[in-house]
């Protein structure tokens, strides 16, 4: 089990993965350029309500006079007609000489006076129930001869600064959102298409058929390539790999046969040569025991390939019709031999999905036993019909010993034989394999006993392609 | 007949000529596929028996190569028993495809049956009394009209025909007839006696009982 | 110095003991008993009369409120709310003191679907609402102004001051600037506005303008004859003489117009918040009116006149804190009482 599996859904695949990294990276930068938008919009409007403050105070410090000894002050009506700029704001001023109030709000006094003429404090205070914001410039006024300092404070809650901050803020929120969705869709897409390679990729491996080693030569991305390296070295390993057992048992079963071959001729030879009876007899069983030792090496051999090639099942389409011909033509000498005829009734097409050599594996097996065990100058009859739209059965019949009732649902298992089969050679493996390839095409195989009780019945059935 | 063997195994090469020829078949055997391309140059054959791993060679190439095959029927011999490589030597032109060890009755059945797809004409029918037997297609002819024997009916009456005057004993017929797989009593070849007497009625051949011995075909 | 005292008409002058030590003079009360427990205490400076109309049909929608009204010049009013006397309500046509006392922390916030109806100028901070637009106008009688040409601006009019000085002397009156809130209100934008004014008042001390407290009195005695102009009084309450008295005339002036917004708000002080949101829902959809003729005082719209539109009502903001500083104060009735009282 790999860590991938282990994940939450989303991390099993690499394109949702990458997706919501990428909506995690977009979400955290669009908390991050709402807040920065937010306190820089926060900064610039206080800013702004720092400079009309500063604008506001210094007019009024402009506008004071003195006359006869006495500071005189006509507030400017646009000093406080400014101060609407920012919002609806309450104001608060002070004008005072040397800590005496001239006019305006008593107390308001920040906490910081500016120290000389020019110099500008600016302070949050908090006045009368709000947060304040307050402006104090100096100017120095002779009063008679006297300079007297005189300072000016100007002070506004914060109300419009905060509504242009939420209201920034609001709309940056709604921009980062926006910009938040627009980077997961793109990411998504840009995930997909990402990915797109390896999907294709993955699809060229899928698309292949099960028998189909050779390399893959498709233009992948770099990261890909290492894959594409390894897979095809893979692929070439694994097809030297079958090739070479392929030789192996080609080679082994030549070197077996090759000399079982010499054995059998040279016995057969001998037999016509020989005179007496009990010479001849040892000879049969020479040669009856090296047909057994082949038949077994063959079918093992067939059995190998079944499970081999089952294993990853080509899907051609085969003509069961055309099979049954083809396999009873390659038998027919065989059946000859024994005045064995085939009756044929498979001339409709008669498509499926699979593997031809296996296919033809499986009935030739069924046929040869049939043969096998028929007696001299019966019939084979191989009948193919549907019994339903969605598969096909192939009936092969035969007139021989039939099956014994005792050992009809154990003769399709490895190495069993029928409890009637004394002196004929076989290994048991030939129903064995009809049953496995069929069931590797989805198929299964029936044995029974006809109705007249006379010979065997094998069935073959097959999906319908 | 006359087969042209390509098999490098010289035993069994030996062995399969001896059998041939027992039953009046010539065999030039080769043991190589250089061999085998001298005799096909020099001599003409009814039938090749190829093996198909040879030391200078895959049989089947040779096949593929030469084209052999287009002109004359061929039967594959082989070790390898898979299923796919009969169809890849099917392919390739083989006429048929024999995997070792083989019965020879078979062989025989498969060498007719090879020669009758190809229309290839067998060397001569056998008179037979009135008769004429025509090994090849199994025809037995007689004033006209033919019939045709029975598979084993064919093959008994064609091992009396070569042998016609000698005694035959039922061991022996036994062994020509049935293969070997088979264990068949010797009343089975009883049967088939009696049917070809039946068959040879009319043509003035018989096929006597000598007892204690088997059987002998003589012409009247 | 003339300054004319006129006695109150109806006014009972009733001395209230406020929470401290601290009085303030009532014009006028009456007490409109509600159905329920609830009763809010409303100060006002619109006359008993101007409002009732107003307050009876309030209670017929709303018969459980009953209302408690008290009638004050705009500056007790401003004191009171100031000092903290309990109050429900407070409407006032001095809309510089009315924001004074918002920007000073004396009024509550509020909103409604009402207050968001109102346009931005007619509102702030959600504590002042505007619900008239009242301009100043000039009423003239139409016996001491027979034979004179009617003045379209007030060019036009300081030459027909100056050409007849026999009908006008001791015959213009105006407000004592002093003494009335809305008219130091009146006089203080005009003098930002135009320079015409301190011109005006010069002329009109030097005639020997009579002062008043308050536009109904100045309306009366131009009805009665005793007064030929009287100069920057309520548009609404000329208007509503002048339906019913045909002596009267309001002069058409094109220059400009300075129109005035009255105002409501809650004060901090106020208990009974929840009839006084119904009271000022109800006054606002006045001010939203669209049929002007149904009250004395004129909606909002009224502020679209052509003369108007000009200047475009008082702005309610930090500006009118200008004329209430006390220097200025101080500089403005020096200048003023200059001008005026020769």
């Amino acid at each position: 089990m790999s860590d991938a599996a282990r994940g939450p859904f989303w991390w099993r695949s690499i394109g949702q993965r990458l997706t919501v990294l990428l909506a995690a990276i977009a979400a955290v930068l669009a908390v991050l350029s709402w807040w920065m938008v937010t306190s820089f919009a926060r900064e610039a409007a206080e800013r702004t309500q720092d400079n009309v403050l500063v604008a506001s105070a210094t007019t009024i410090a402009e506008a004071l006079r003195s006359e006869q000894g006495t500071i005189l002050l006509e507030l400017p009506y646009s000093a406080f007609a400014m101060l609407n700029a920012i919002g609806e704001d309450r104001v608060f001023y002070r004008v005072a000489a040397g800590g005496e109030t001239i006019t305006g709000y008593d107390d308001l006094i920040p906490p910081t006076l500016p120290e000389r003429p020019g110099d500008v404090a600016v302070r949050t205070i908090s006045y009368r129930g709000d947060q304040v914001r307050v402006v104090s410039v100096q100017r120095t006024v002779l009063a008679g001869q006297q300079p007297v300092p005189v300072v000016v404070s100007v002070g506004q809650t914060r109300t419009g600064v905060e509504a242009i901050g939420t209201g920034l803020s609001r709309t940056a929120a709604v921009l980062s959102v926006a910009f938040f969705l627009l980077a997961v869709g793109l990411g998504a897409v840009a995930a997909n298409s990402s990915l797109r390679p390896l999907n294709a990729f993955a699809q060229a491996v899928t698309r292949r058929g099960p028998s189909d080693l050779r390399p893959l030569r498709r233009k992948v991305p770099d990261e890909l390539s290492p894959l594409l390296i390894a897979l095809n070295r893979l692929m070439e390993r694994l097809g030297q790999s079958i090739r070479r057992s392929e030789e192996f048992i080609a080679e082994a079963a030549h070197r077996v046969r090759t000399p079982l071959a010499t054995v059998r001729a040279q016995a057969e030879l001998a037999l016509h040569t020989v005179e007496k009876e009990n010479e001849k007899k040892m000879l049969r069983r020479v040669i009856r025991a090296v047909d057994e030792s082949s038949r077994s090496a063959s079918q093992l051999l067939d059995h190998a390939t079944v499970s081999f090639r089952a294993e990853a099942l080509a899907r051609d389409e085969v003509d069961l019709a055309d099979l049954v011909v083809r396999v009873a033509e390659s038998l027919s000498p065989t059946a000859e031999m024994k005045d064995i005829s085939f009756r044929l009734d498979a001339t409709a097409p008669a498509p499926v999905r699979g593997d031809l050599i296996l296919l033809e594996s499986a009935l030739r097996n069924v046929l040869d036993n049939s043969i096998k065990y028929s007696p001299g100058e019966t019939e084979v009859s191989v009948t193919l019909s549907q019994d339903d739209p969605a598969q096909w059965r192939l009936t092969v019949r035969d007139h021989g010993r039939g099956f014994s009732a005792e050992s009809l649902p154990a003769l399709t298992g490895r190495f069993t034989r029928g409890g009637n089969v004394d002196k004929i050679v076989g290994s048991g493996l030939g129903l064995t394999i009809a049953e496995d390839v069929l069931i590797a095409h989805g198929g299964r195989l029936e044995l029974a006993t006809p109705k007249d009780g006379v010979g065997a019945c094998v069935s073959l059935i097959l999906p319908a392609a | 007949m006359r087969f042209l063997l390509v098999e490098d195994n010289v035993e069994l090469g030996e062995a399969i000529t001896g059998r041939l020829s027992l039953d009046g078949h010539a065999v030039d055997h080769a043991k190589t596929l250089a061999e085998a391309e001298e005799w096909l140059a020099v001599a003409e054959y009814d039938l090749m028996l190829l093996d198909v791993m040879l030391p200078d060679g895959d049989g089947r190439e040779f096949l593929r190569k030469t084209r052999t095959a287009e002109r004359l029927p061929v039967i594959v011999l082989t070790a390898r028993s898979q299923v796919s490589d009969r169809v890849d030597t099917l392919d390739l032109g083989a006429d048929d495809y024999l995997t070792k060890p083989f019965d020879f009755g078979e062989l025989e059945a498969r060498c007719r049956a090879v020669l009758r797809r190809r229309g290839t004409p067998m060397p001569a029918v056998i008179p037979l009394g009135a008769a004429f037997f025509d090994p090849s297609s199994g025809m037995l002819t007689q004033d006209g009209a033919s019939h045709t024997l029975r598979n084993r009916e064919l093959r008994l009456l064609e091992v009396f025909a070569r042998n016609q005057g000698q005694i035959l004993s039922k061991s022996q017929l036994l062994d020509r007839l049935f293969p070997q797989d088979a264990e068949v009593s010797e009343n089975a070849i009883e049967v088939y006696v009696g049917r070809l007497r039946r068959r040879l009625a009319d043509a003035g051949v018989q096929i006597e009982t000598v007892r204690g011995m088997g059987y002998r075909m003589s012409a009247p | 110095m003339r300054v004319t005292h006129f006695a109150r008409s109806l006014a009972t002058v009733i001395w209230l003991a406020a929470t401290g030590a601290e009085a303030f003079e009532v014009e006028d009360q009456k007490l409109y008993p509600g159905t329920g427990a609830t009763t809010i205490k409303v100060v006002s400076t619109a006359d008993l009369d101007v409002f009732e109309p107003f307050i009876l049909q309030f209670q017929a929608e709303q018969p459980a409120v009953g209302i408690d009204y008290y009638v004050a010049s705009s500056t007790e009013l401003h004191a009171a709310i100031r000092d903290g006397e309990v109050f429900d309500v407070a409407i006032s046509s001095a809309m510089d003191l009315q924001f004074q006392l918002a920007n000073d922390g004396a009024a509550q916030a509020y909103t409604s679907p009402v207050t968001d109806a109102l346009p931005a100028w007619a509102r702030w901070r959600d504590q002042v609402f505007a619900f008239t637009a009242e301009p100043a106008v000039a009423v003239i009688s139409r016996e001491r102004f027979a034979g004179l040409p009617r003045p379209t601006s007030r060019q036009e009019l300081i030459a027909l001051l100056r050409q007849n000085p026999d009908v006008f002397e001791d015959s213009i009156g105006t407000y004592d600037v002093r003494q009335s809130g809305l008219g130091y209100l009146f006089a203080t934008q005009e003098a930002r506005n135009s320079d015409t004014f301190w011109r005006l008042s010069e002329l009109m001390g030097r005639q020997g303008a009579a002062l008043y407290c308050c536009s109904a009195q100045m309306i009366d005695d131009v009805g009665s004859g005793r007064l030929a102009l009287a100069y920057n009084v309520l548009g609404s309450y000329a208007a509503e003489r002048i339906a019913r008295d045909d002596r009267l005339e309001v002069l058409e002036m094109e220059d400009y117009a300075t129109v005035m917004l009255r105002t409501a708000l809650i004060p901090a002080t106020a208990t009974q918040t929840e009839g006084a949101a119904l009271f000022l829902d109800r006054l606002l959809q006045e001010g939203l009116r669209d049929t002007p003729e149904t009250w004395v005082l004129p909606p909002l719209g009224a502020a679209d006149q052509p003369e108007a539109r000009a200047y475009g009502p008082i702005r309610l903001g930090p500006a009118l804190l200008v004329y209430l500083d006390q220097l200025n104060r101080e500089a403005f009735l020096r200048a003023w009482s200059d001008a005026m009282v020769q």
